[in-house]
């Protein structure tokens, strides 16, 4: 039973090889906005005193959230699933599936986790690279226990991530075109996902409303725990409020799947 | 007479194939209106996130290298213009290629008898990026105001005369990415690597430093394309030499980007049948 799953791993490893290139572009690429992020805030801090603070972060601890970011974004971020899976059901590939006892939301998580391992390959050198100009940034958590919390809201970062990319994928089942949808779902998850700066740089109101939306799990939250701003029952309340969006996006993949289904006409064979 | 009427018929000929292809996009773009707003939705959502992260960083600062809050609006603002403008004639078409190439599609077109180059380039419009563009003007302007500055009609001409520029060197750019990059990466892999990197043109000059800085001022000029016609209009131009500097650089880009496209058009072999 699982080892089916397993050779749909290493199948998944073997197609997404072929693009290891665009992985590695991907990664390049990745960077010079990143770099230039970093620059910007160190103009930014230059036109204050020495050691002031923006919203609690210091200059280092700031570059250090973003080589964080970068990190955890290569463990974690969705990079062409969702394309894939609605293409998959605009073509018609997903027949296969109705007939075969494989699981499809299965079968693609599986894709996801070999999409992961590749990307993480390809990108090792220039992230590590990255990390290691910037080293007197990189901070390490002081205490132990913060390597757990930081290893079990990643994967739940990840299982989010891959579900909403699903959830919205299923559109595929009623619209033609999703891109656009996809898109605006990306320009959330960019600006409150904590992309372009840390979430809680923004207003007190707004950062509290923005704690009960999926975006922050999607990747602040686990850059936080990291640098162990998120703590006690903070801590707690965050991984609660994260499996909160593991299960409810789950949940509408599944269900979404199923009414999708229903509602299908097998184009092309 | 003879070279200058070649000129004019080319030119003729070439003005009619274009807006042929023009009546086409625009045919093709109104048989899915309900896609074509909700793109121009998408633009005008990840602007305005680009202005929101500038108005969150202001507000823990006051000014950021030199520059202040509604100086970089009018910065972000140009940005979007040459990149919309950009997208409206050009993105599709160049990001297509490695799909042309991919399937064998190229072969008609490079069958068909008008200058390949000119076909690949403009075969669609994105009508959507022309209001982005209006938007993104919009915002120049409203930035304008509010820096109590009105621009001669000096100042206007060599904005619009740099923005081309820089639309030029999108288009030389983002064709020898294309052109170069065929083999392995598909055309999403373009278009993510094309926002990346024209993700920095948006941000003050001023605030890099060291390798980072030359590479994107001299080299891949990310740095001029916005930041030059900005300063133009905020009187903010160290030196008429910048200007200079711009518009060497576009044609640098032209030439290369032109040299790049044969060479790969040399090694292409058709992929169907």
């Amino acid at each position: 039973m699982v080892k089916k799953y397993w050779y749909i791993i290493g199948i998944g490893v073997q197609n997404t090889l072929v693009y290891r290139v665009n992985f590695l572009l991907r990664a390049l690429f990745g960077l010079i906005p990143l770099t230039a992020t970093i620059f910007l805030w160190k103009a930014v801090f230059a036109e204050k005193a020495e050691g002031s603070t923006v919203a609690g972060y210091t200059l280092a601890s700031m570059v250090s959230y973003y080589l964080v970011v970068t990190v955890v974004d290569a463990l974690t971020a969705v990079t062409e699933d969702d394309w894939q899976i609605s293409a998959d059901i605009k073509d018609g590939n997903i027949n296969q599936f109705l007939l075969k006892p494989v699981d499809y939301l299965r079968y693609r998580l599986c894709l996801f986790v070999a999409g992961r391992f590749v990307y993480l390959a390809a990108a090792a050198v220039p992230v590590a690279v990255f990390v290691l100009v910037q080293r007197e940034y990189f901070v390490i958590p002081v205490h132990a226990m913060t390597w757990v919390w930081f290893a079990g809201s990643i994967i739940m970062a990840a299982l989010l991530n891959f579900f909403i990319s699903y959830s919205m994928a299923m559109l595929a089942f009623w619209v033609v075109e999703i891109s656009t949808f996809i898109f605006i779902l990306f320009a959330f998850e960019y600006i409150a996902g904590g992309h372009l700066f840390p979430v809680d740089i923004m207003p007190a109101g707004l950062l509290e409303v923005l704690n009960w939306t999926p975006f922050p799990y999607q990747l602040f939250f686990p850059v936080s725990v990291y640098l162990e701003r998120s703590q006690g029952l903070g801590l707690w309340r965050g991984l609660g409020i994260q499996f909160f969006w593991v299960i409810f996006f789950f949940g509408l993949a599944r269900l979404a799947w199923s009414r999708g289904v229903r509602k299908y006409t097998a184009v092309g064979g | 007479m003879q070279p200058f009427t070649a000129i004019t018929t080319g030119l003729r000929r070439y003005g009619a194939i274009y807006l042929a292809l023009l009546k086409n996009s625009i045919v093709r773009e109104m048989g899915f209106k309900s896609n074509f707003l909700l793109w121009i939705v998408v633009e005008a959502l990840w602007f305005a996130l680009q202005l929101g992260y500038f108005v969150v960083i202001y507000s823990h600062t006051e000014s950021i290298a030199g520059w202040s809050k509604w100086e970089v609006v009018l910065l972000i603002g140009t940005a979007q213009f040459i990149q919309q403008l950009f997208t409206a004639i050009f993105l599709t078409n160049v990001t297509d290629l490695s799909e042309l190439i991919r399937t064998g599609k190229l072969d008609f077109m490079l069958l068909l008898p008008v200058n390949t180059r000119f076909l690949i380039s403009f075969r669609k419009v994105d009508l959507g990026g022309f209001v982005n563009a209006g938007m993104a003007l919009c915002v120049v302007g409203y930035a304008c105001n509010q820096l109590g500055i009105t621009p001669t009609f000096q100042h206007i001409t060599g904005y619009f005369v740099l923005c081309i520029a820089g639309v030029f060197i999108h288009y030389a750019l983002v064709l020898v990415l294309a052109v170069s990059a065929f083999w392995t990466v598909r055309s999403q892999g373009v278009v993510w690597c094309y926002y990346n990197l024209f993700n920095i043109a948006r941000m003050p000059q001023t605030a890099f430093r060291g390798t980072f800085k030359i590479i994107f001022t001299l080299a891949v000029p990310m740095l001029l394309i916005a930041n030059v016609p900005a300063k133009l209009i905020l009187t903010r131009l160290d030196s008429i030499l910048e200007m200079g500097l711009l518009l060497v650089i576009t044609m640098i880009w032209l030439i290369l980007s032109e040299f790049c496209w044969r060479v790969s058009l040399r090694r292409y072999t058709s992929a169907s049948s």
